[in-house]
């Protein structure tokens, strides 16, 4: 076989610089907010939940915020609504299942309809990866990613990132670029087809930690550690679990497996937190899953409901923090606001 | 049918080795008379055309279009696409068969070519290799060439199964028509919408490996090599990779007749820019790493490369502005393909102005057997461009001649602007300065 690496490089056009976010209230990925923004949201999600009920629902008294859900979710969609109408907006939700979605309306036009009808922002669940950028070239308006296809999360790492410094760094009122030195987050499974894994890859490190990845190579593919700094590969779950302050477990996300075959068994055998492993291997670790949680599969029942879990917490965080990117979607301005 | 003389212009014609100020003479139809400046002897009855101060170069030709008829004249129309050719200089195009339906039969490759049509350039229809380019029963090539097909391919689907590949090859080589292939096993891209590696990763997409073109080129040669006898032509459509380039380079230094063309887009870009999900960066064989591209590059400056062949492929803008996965591949690129050859190949990596129109008339003419094209040589077809070789400028997707807009160079600079385009003694664009 020849070489076939070209022996000479050439000056060619750079790619050109991202638009994104048009809005300064979208929050599309993750790297859309700086450390600072990331602090100022977490600091500003803990007001918002300490603030009396009734101060609360004036801040965005009569805001119109829709919900636009092409998958199913209880969790986020849940919590955005909550969270909204803790802050006193009005939320409405429109899913691909009781919509004209079903025929076959485009994300553009579903978009400029429900500007048309006066959201004001809109909250974004897609099967499709980037479904979010489209969706906020297309309205201009504040879009805030709720999970896209196989690729972001963001509020996911948010509150995921918020749950760590409980348990981590509690009492921390500000963060930074330093706030978890020292600190090890494995992420377990499905790493491929996980949009919650890549938004904490990317976020976990530009705060200090030191991401390790694990499960097998045709859920977890070896350029996953390029996706950013700070990410390393670890496939021995045990060798990753003894070097772990943190554990997030993911669920095998058979929607998106699109013909790969596994052997279940095999990977329960080498990937599932078992409390035997727990105990073993990371006694002290929070033990974290953004759900939904598939029980006796990446996870055992006495570990999902043991002292070491934060599964419903970070639930609880969820709304905490949607409040915050709420509030920052419908009051940033260009000139900064609260972004 | 008037006669035209074209004066005060530079001549370059590297088929007919004349790189010199010439005039030149078209009559019915063809090249009637070279000349040095005013010497002409046959010229005073005939229309002028003041080229001095540009070039003139035998008209250029694609052989990778998609003019979307019969049956998607919402994308383009063959009016519509070769007056896109005529504004981009090119006064030929082969129109790839994946229309609706598949050009598989004499029939469709004949109507393709009816006046009717209103093509702007010459229309030579590749013919489908297999009915319905379903990669099964092999067309009747004997019949599809003298309808006027100039190769065959199941292009975009490719031909999968070993046996009726050599099938194809060989009775294509008794009929004496190329066989291009657009490689990809597609059983490794399922679902994919760009190039496998840590952008796709990144992005949450989908990705195709490398491998899925390389290891077809790889089939198609060995399949060559078991025919050596029977001369079969192969022809890989828009290589993309370094490692099926590397194939081709072996199977020349084999002495095979493998033969391969690039793309201006995978000349010029990356995967990077696919950006955030820019469905404008999304074709079929996609974007690829910056080594990859590099690869091109080289092998288009050291000549393994055949010639630049743009796959334009016009879609209506609604279709583009949807999902990234879900939107159709393709980009156009009859417009920007001269511009961007001369402003990257021969202004920044000094190829030579010959040898890069050469990669754009004469060899691509060669490849596909079009006699009296690719060249200005008395008595060829009277298919010339006209260009001014010092002009920079701003392509604009929005003046394009084309129905489709889905390009990735709006806005990018160009060298060479076309004044004129003459396709078989007919003026067929001007934007004379």
């Amino acid at each position: 076989m020849s070489p076939t690496i070209a022996r000479r490089t050439f000056a060619t056009p750079p790619a050109p610089a991202s638009p994104f976010p048009y809005h300064p209230g979208s929050l599309l990925s993750i790297l859309d907010l700086s450390v600072e923004g990331v602090s100022r949201l977490l600091a500003r999600a803990t007001e918002l939940e300490n603030l009396d009920s009734l101060l609360r629902d004036r801040i965005l008294a009569k805001r119109r915020i829709a919900l636009l859900f092409y998958e199913s979710s209880t969790r986020t969609r849940t919590s955005f609504e909550l969270a909204a109408k803790a802050l006193g907006a009005d939320t409405t939700l429109v899913s691909s299942l009781s919509s004209s979605i079903e025929k076959g309306e485009s994300v553009k036009d579903t978009g400029l309809t429900l500007r048309a009808l006066g959201a004001e922002a809109i909250i974004l669940r897609h099967n499709s990866s980037g479904a979010a950028w489209l969706l906020e070239e297309s309205t201009r308006l504040p879009v805030v990613n709720a999970g896209d296809g196989m690729h972001e999360h963001p509020t996911q790492a948010l509150l995921d990132l918020r749950t760590i410094l409980a348990h981590l760094r509690p009492g921390i009122r500000e963060v930074g670029a330093n706030t978890l030195d020292g600190v090890t987050v494995t992420i377990v499974g499905d790493i491929l087809h996980s949009r919650v894994a890549r938004s904490n890859m990317l976020l976990l490190p530009r705060l200090g930690a030191r991401v390790l990845l694990c499960g097998p190579k045709e859920l977890l593919p070896e350029m996953a550690a390029k996706a950013g700094p700070g990410i390393e590969i670890e496939r021995d779950f045990e060798a990753a679990m003894r070097q772990s302050q943190a554990v997030m477990m993911l669920r095998i996300q058979a929607e998106r497996l699109a013909g790969l075959q596994l052997d279940l068994d095999e990977y329960k055998a080498s990937y599932q937190l078992t409390g035997q492993r727990l105990a073993a291997h990371a006694p002290t670790a929070i033990v974290m899953h953004p759900g939904p949680i598939i029980r006796g599969m990446e996870i055992t029942a006495g570990v999902a409901d043991g002292v070491q879990s934060t599964i419903l917490e970070q639930v609880t965080n969820g709304v905490a923090i949607r409040m915050a990117v709420m509030e920052r979607a419908l009051t940033a301005t260009e000139q900064g606001g609260r972004a | 049918m008037t006669a035209l003389a074209i004066h005060g212009g530079h001549l370059v014609d590297p088929a007919a080795g004349i790189d010199a100020l010439k005039d030149i003479l078209l009559k019915d139809g063809r090249v009637a008379e070279i000349a040095a400046p005013g010497k002409l002897k046959h010229a005073e009855d005939a229309e002028k055309i003041d080229a001095t101060g540009l070039t003139l170069a035998p008209g250029l030709i694609d052989i990778h279009v998609h003019l979307r008829e019969p049956g998607q004249g919402y994308k383009e129309t063959i009016a519509s696409g070769t007056a896109a050719a005529a504004a981009g200089g090119f006064t030929a195009v082969a129109a790839m068969p994946n229309t609706i339906p598949v050009n598989d039969s004499p029939e469709i490759t004949r109507w393709m070519q009816s006046l009717e049509r209103g093509a702007q350039v010459r229309v030579f229809p590749i013919a489908a290799a297999t009915r319905g380019s379903k990669g099964e029963a092999i067309n009747d090539f004997a019949a599809l060439k003298s309808a006027g097909a100039v190769a065959v391919t199941d292009d975009g689907r490719p031909i999968l199964k070993d046996n009726i590949m050599r099938e194809t090859l060989a009775a294509a080589a008794r009929v004496g028509l190329t066989v291009i292939q657009h490689a990809e096993d597609t059983r490794m891209t399922q679902g994919a919408s760009m190039n496998l590696g840590p952008v796709s990763f990144k992005l949450g997409l989908r990705g195709m490996p490398p491998e899925a073109e390389s290891s077809m080129v790889e089939r198609d040669i060995r399949l060559v090599t078991e025919l050596r006898d029977s001369h079969a032509h192969l022809h890989v459509a828009h290589i993309s990779t370094a490692a099926a380039l590397a194939a081709v380079r072996q199977a020349r230094r084999n002495g095979l007749r493998v033969t391969c063309e690039v793309a201006p887009h995978h000349f010029l870009l990356t995967e990077e820019h696919v950006g955030l999900y820019n469905t404008h960066a999304k074709m079929n064989p996609p974007l690829r790493s910056a080594a990859d591209r590099d690869a091109m590059i080289e092998g288009i400056l050291d000549g393994v490369v055949d010639a630049i062949a743009t796959d334009h492929a016009p879609h209506a803008m609604h279709e583009k502005e949807i999902e990234f996965e879900l939107a159709p591949n393709g980009i156009t690129g009859l417009e920007t393909a001269l511009g961007l050859s001369l402003y990257w190949l021969h202004k920044q990596w000094r190829m030579p102005l010959g040898r890069v129109l050469n990669l754009l008339s004469a060899q691509p003419a060669a490849l596909l057997g079009m006699k009296g094209r690719g060249t200005l040589a008395v008595g060829s077809y009277a298919d010339v461009v006209i260009f001014d070789p010092k002009a920079e400028w701003t392509y604009r997707a929005t003046e394009s001649k084309s129905k489709a807009k889905n390009t990735p160079f709006d806005g990018w600079a160009m060298l060479g602007k076309v004044r004129w385009t003459v396709s078989e003694g007919r003026v067929v664009y001007t934007n004379a300065a």
